[in-house]
């Protein structure tokens, strides 16, 4: 059975379906994109559970010729880093759609909210999203390098639409530069992609016929940097990352969720899969500068963070300094620190997710992203406010919390080969705590605002939409194993494509089932 | 008298029926001219030019299924018609199909060419209904040039279809309704600047006839080998027949007068421009630099290194100082001839050769279908004064008008080559072919000069659906079924050659499979 196949065309046909809907039904919209996305989740959960994580490496192939003049194929096929980067995807979107459910209505009735009115049918935005779902699931799913670069520069349409058309005041300017940079750093990782083709002489684009093909050393080195600057633009690392605040700030809640927790993951999931495996030599050389990079990135991040005044850039400046552990445990090279930064990916994704969604939230409610502007919203919507809190100290990484497993992971699995960057690093944890905390005190604690008096609590719907992201942090928290079990396997093989010999430097196996627990 | 005979030529009158035909079809309609009445004579040119063409098109399709693709010239050597010059009359004829359609949208044409504009001559004009319907037959002779051009395997018949292809679309550019006197300017400047190149190119005939004793491309191509201490005549003929080729398809330095006639010019005409003569200008580019001058690679592969990043440069920033519609597309149209001229160097080995042609041919046909479509949504977005070329006036143009705002969104994304449109396999074939050649530095300025692109791209997208549209916006034109269907189709032909390009991809390299016959 095609699992990978139907996963993405089950939204593809979603979303058509949405937008032939007759113009102007807006609640039928919602609730058939709700519908389909629910449906992707179940079909991901029926897959996810045939996925044998000791078996073959890539599991579910398809293999079809597309464009036998180029080589290209549609090669589909998942390992266990992709399999849960697929199953995070499916999660979040019916929980994005139902946290969107009003984003799309136009401004509150009594005005508050200063964000122009949408200008486009709630039609549009439900199915561009489903669009994005099947992209999303694809450039995870592609076992095609080409096919990979096809989904990696499509994907930014639609998420290009949803900000331009749906996001706040400064939402034309922000879906630009999302879009130049990204398609920048697509294009020179497009010249790769042609350059890997022409040297390697395999007249195919499939990736595990291409992992080692390359061997010449500064070959080697110029295709990574061409992959490398794409990723690293996506993900965002420092100094790429100017793009991330502006778009994540002006998105739409719900695409921001999209947008930081999964689109960006791609570009760390393709440092992992692509830059490592296809061009070890190449990684190894370039190592000192990505984790000097990532460091710079984990601290710069979370400095500037401290400093918003903005609760959307805050988050997305929390993410920065976020990706900087991922992809300081992609390129430190142990197990340990993989198999964290991976774990890392999906953590992000619930409580990044959970961060935006919640923030949307307090938004609708106030009309504005200003911390300045609420106060002591704890005590007029006390499940709102907890909600926040836990999300936000997943965030911090609090032990007990799914982001604490992995940060831990990340910087034991570092600290292992170099010392002093995960010691650096550990310094994030604690501005982490800074920026968090300091937010949560000035949003939530003290005098009630007046603004916020009229504050409701969180009614059912927005219920249904924290309650499932809370229950991955807190499970994720205590119980990663299932996780773990499925990317281990994965990791060590990518470890081995990368032609890493020493993977537990400092034998630390059993730290490292002391941090599953 | 004396007893010599004169051999009669062979002429393979099968083999070029496709351009017979077009030419036959030009001629009738010059009779139709002068001998029909008035109201008669758009009913009879609109079939006459359709079928005329669809016939050619039908007859190059015949041909290469009956008889397959020739392997010697014809017509006694002057005309080679191998697989890239069929597979390029294949695609300016169903180009110039898509754009008749759109001429026949009598809108846009001027109804009396010789009224001085907003004069009373031109009022009456206007109220008896006249119209200059000679734009079908120059159309046809136009099209028959672009056909002979490419297929010329003898600079003097290259400069004669060169002439028959240009001096109607000079006319043609004349032609516009509105505005008419930036059209008669553009048609001016396009004159001037067009006998201008073509003196360059019979010059630059003139010395390479000085060094070779031959206007044989296969004559030149072999005194390269044989003839020596000529060298000033070679390089200057070469340069010279270079401007002369390199400003039929715009690339800079010789592109200042796109710009202007194509904003100037009837937009069904620049449809016409933008897609048929670009195709045909790369043939016969291609066949002279690489037939006749392919062993001097070594020589002019620097210069047309400089010339491709210039073009894709000069075209992509100044494209963004536009606030026409039309000029914009120019400048994209210029940035494109640039990407393309980035496959024209991909010289070498004869696998790459193939490559690169097939990569060119596949090109051409992506972006052609795109330009028309793009153009024909502008014939559509009008104002009172005409159609709504400021870029201010399309604000908002997404609210007003969705699909059509769509589509043209989707067309300046094949444009950007975004995956999953034509566009980006276009992009794709050309880069890869370069690389393939050597020619890597020239893909990294193409990669960074697509980015700067799509800067504008995007900004006509982010004007359309992100702004608010203004108070008293341009109206959609309820369009003929004519400019409709072309939309459909160059959407279609967008899409289609955007997700299953390996059809066009086969056929193309099926017709470089041989490269240029000599």
């Amino acid at each position: 059975m095609p699992w990978l196949s139907i996963l993405m065309a089950v939204p593809v046909l979603g979303a058509v379906g949405v937008a032939c809907l007759p113009k102007g039904s807006h609640k039928p919209a919602k609730q058939l994109a709700l519908l389909v996305s629910l449906v992707v989740l179940g079909l991901t959960v029926a897959m996810a559970v045939q996925f044998s994580p000791n078996g073959q490496r890539f599991q579910f192939t398809e293999t079809h010729s597309w464009i036998p003049a180029f080589g290209v194929n549609y090669g589909l096929g998942v390992d266990g880093i992709a399999l849960v980067l697929i199953a995070l995807s499916a999660v979040l979107v019916p929980i994005v759609i139902l946290a969107s459910w009003h984003d799309t209505d136009g401004p509150a009735p009594d005005g508050r909210d200063d964000a122009p009115a949408p200008k486009r049918s709630a039609k549009t935005y439900f199915a561009l999203l489903l669009v994005l779902e099947a992209m999303m699931i694809g450039v995870f799913a592609a076992t095609d390098i080409f096919l990979f670069y096809v989904f990696f520069e499509a994907m930014l349409i639609p998420m290009y639409f949803m900000i331009g058309s749906y996001g706040g005041v400064q939402r034309s300017y922000a879906a630009v530069k999302f879009l130049l940079y990204s398609l920048f750093g697509g294009l020179l990782m497009l010249v790769a992609v042609i350059a890997l083709y022409v040297v390697a002489e395999k007249n195919t684009f499939m990736f595990p016929e291409l992992i080692g093909v390359v061997q010449d050393p500064t070959t080697q080195k110029w295709l990574f940097a061409g992959f490398f600057i794409a990723f690293a633009v996506k993900a965002p690392l420092w100094p790429f990352h100017t793009w991330l605040p502006d778009a994540a700030a002006q998105a739409p809640a719900g695409a921001a969720v999209l947008l930081v927790g999964v689109l960006d993951k791609v570009g760390t999931y393709g440092m992992l899969r692509f830059c490592l495996e296809l061009f070890p030599d190449a990684s190894k050389f370039f190592t000192p500068l990505v984790i000097v990079l990532s460091v710079v990135g984990i601290i710069y991040g979370a400095i500037v963070a401290i400093g918003q005044t903005d609760m959307k850039r805050l988050i997305a400046y929390t993410s920065i300094s976020h990706f900087g552990f991922i992809a300081l445990g992609v390129f430190a090279m142990t197990q340990n620190a993989q198999a964290g930064a991976t774990l890392y990916m999906v953590n992000h994704g619930f409580s990044t997710g959970a961060l935006f969604l919640i923030a949307g939230f307090l938004i609708h409610r106030r009309g504005s992203a200003q911390i300045a502007d609420y106060g002591g919203v704890q005590k007029v919507a006390p499940l709102l406010a907890g909600a926040f809190l836990i999300a936000g100290l997943s965030g911090l990484a609090l032990p007990g919390l799914s982001s604490f497993v992995s940060e831990f992971m990340v910087l034991i699995g570092t600290y292992e080969r170099y010392a002093v960057p995960a010691i650096i690093g550990a310094l994030g944890v604690i501005l982490a705590a800074i920026y968090i905390l300091w937010m949560y005190q000035r949003m939530m604690n003290g005098p009630t605002a007046d603004s916020v008096k009229g504050f409701t609590d969180l009614n059912g719907r927005e219920k249904w939409v924290v309650a499932p992201l809370i229950a991955a942090i807190i499970a994720l928290g205590f119980f990663p194993k299932p996780v773990l079990d499925v990317i281990n396997p994965a990791v060590d093989k990518t470890l081995d494509s990368a032609q890493v010999l020493d993977k537990q430097p400092a034998s630390t196996a059993a730290e490292k089932k002391g941090a599953g627990q | 008298m004396n007893g010599t005979t004169i051999p009669a030529p062979t002429i393979e009158y099968a083999l070029l029926a496709p351009m017979l035909i077009v030419f036959g079809a030009a001629i009738v309609g010059v009779l139709v001219e002068a001998f029909f009445p008035r109201y008669l004579r758009k009913s009879v040119h609109v079939p006459l030019t359709l079928l005329a063409l669809a016939g050619a098109f039908l007859m190059t399709v015949l041909q290469v299924v009956r008889e397959g693709v020739p392997t010697t010239p014809s017509a006694m050597g002057a005309v080679a018609v191998d697989g890239p010059a069929l597979f390029i009359w294949g695609l300016i004829l169903v180009l110039a199909i898509v754009s008749t359609l759109l001429i026949n949208d009598e809108d846009q044409f001027v109804a009396q060419a010789a009224a001085v504009p907003g004069s009373a001559d031109e009022e009456e004009a206007v109220r008896s209904g006249y119209a200059q319907t000679e734009v079908y037959p120059l159309l046809l002779f136009s099209v028959g040039g672009m056909m002979l051009f490419p297929a010329s395997n003898d600079l003097l018949i290259m400069f004669v279809a060169l002439e028959v292809l240009s001096l109607p679309l000079y006319l043609l550019c004349g032609l516009a309704r509105r505005r008419r006197l930036l059209s008669q300017e553009a048609s001016v400047k396009y004159f001037l600047l067009g006998a201008f190149s073509s003196a360059f190119f019979l010059y630059g005939m003139a010395l390479m006839y000085g060094y070779a004793g031959s206007l044989d491309l296969k004559a030149i191509s072999a005194a390269l080998g044989t003839v020596s201490g000529q060298n000033t005549l070679l390089l200057a003929g070469t340069a010279m027949l270079g401007v002369g080729l390199l400003f039929k398809l715009g690339a800079a330095p010789f592109q200042a007068w796109k710009p202007d006639v194509y904003q100037g010019a009837p937009t069904a005409v620049t449809a016409l421009m933008a897609s048929t003569v670009l195709v045909s200008a790369f043939g016969a580019l291609l066949r002279v630099f690489w037939v006749a001058l392919g062993n001097l690679d070594w020589d002019w592969r620097p210069v047309m290194w400089g010339v491709a990043i210039l073009t894709m440069v000069v075209g992509a920033i100044l494209a963004i100082t536009q606030t026409d519609i039309k000029r914009m597309l120019a400048y994209s149209s210029i940035a494109h001839s640039g990407f393309i001229l980035t496959g024209v160097i991909a010289t070498g080995a004869f696998e790459q050769n193939q490559g690169a042609l097939s990569a060119i041919l596949f090109y051409l046909a992506a972006y052609g279908f795109t330009t028309v479509g793009a153009f024909a949504v502008v014939t559509m977005v009008r104002d009172a004064g005409g159609e709504a070329g400021h870029l201010s006036r399309w604000a908002g143009l997404g609210k007003r008008a969705p699909i059509l705002a769509g589509i043209f969104a989707f067309f300046l994304l094949a444009f950007a080559g975004i995956p999953l449109t034509s566009g980006f396999f276009g992009k794709y074939a050309v880069f890869s072919a370069a690389v393939a050649g050597d020619a890597l530095p020239l893909v990294v300025v193409g990669v960074v000069t697509s980015a700067i692109a799509a800067f504008f791209y995007v900004r006509v997208i982010v004007l359309m659906f992100f702004s608010e549209p203004a108070a008293d916006g341009p109206t959609i034109a309820t369009p003929t079924i004519g400019t409709s269907a072309v939309v459909a189709l160059a959407a279609a032909a967008t899409v289609v050659l955007g997700v299953f390009p390996q059809p066009v991809l086969d056929l193309a390299g099926e017709a470089a499979s041989a490269l240029f016959i000599r």
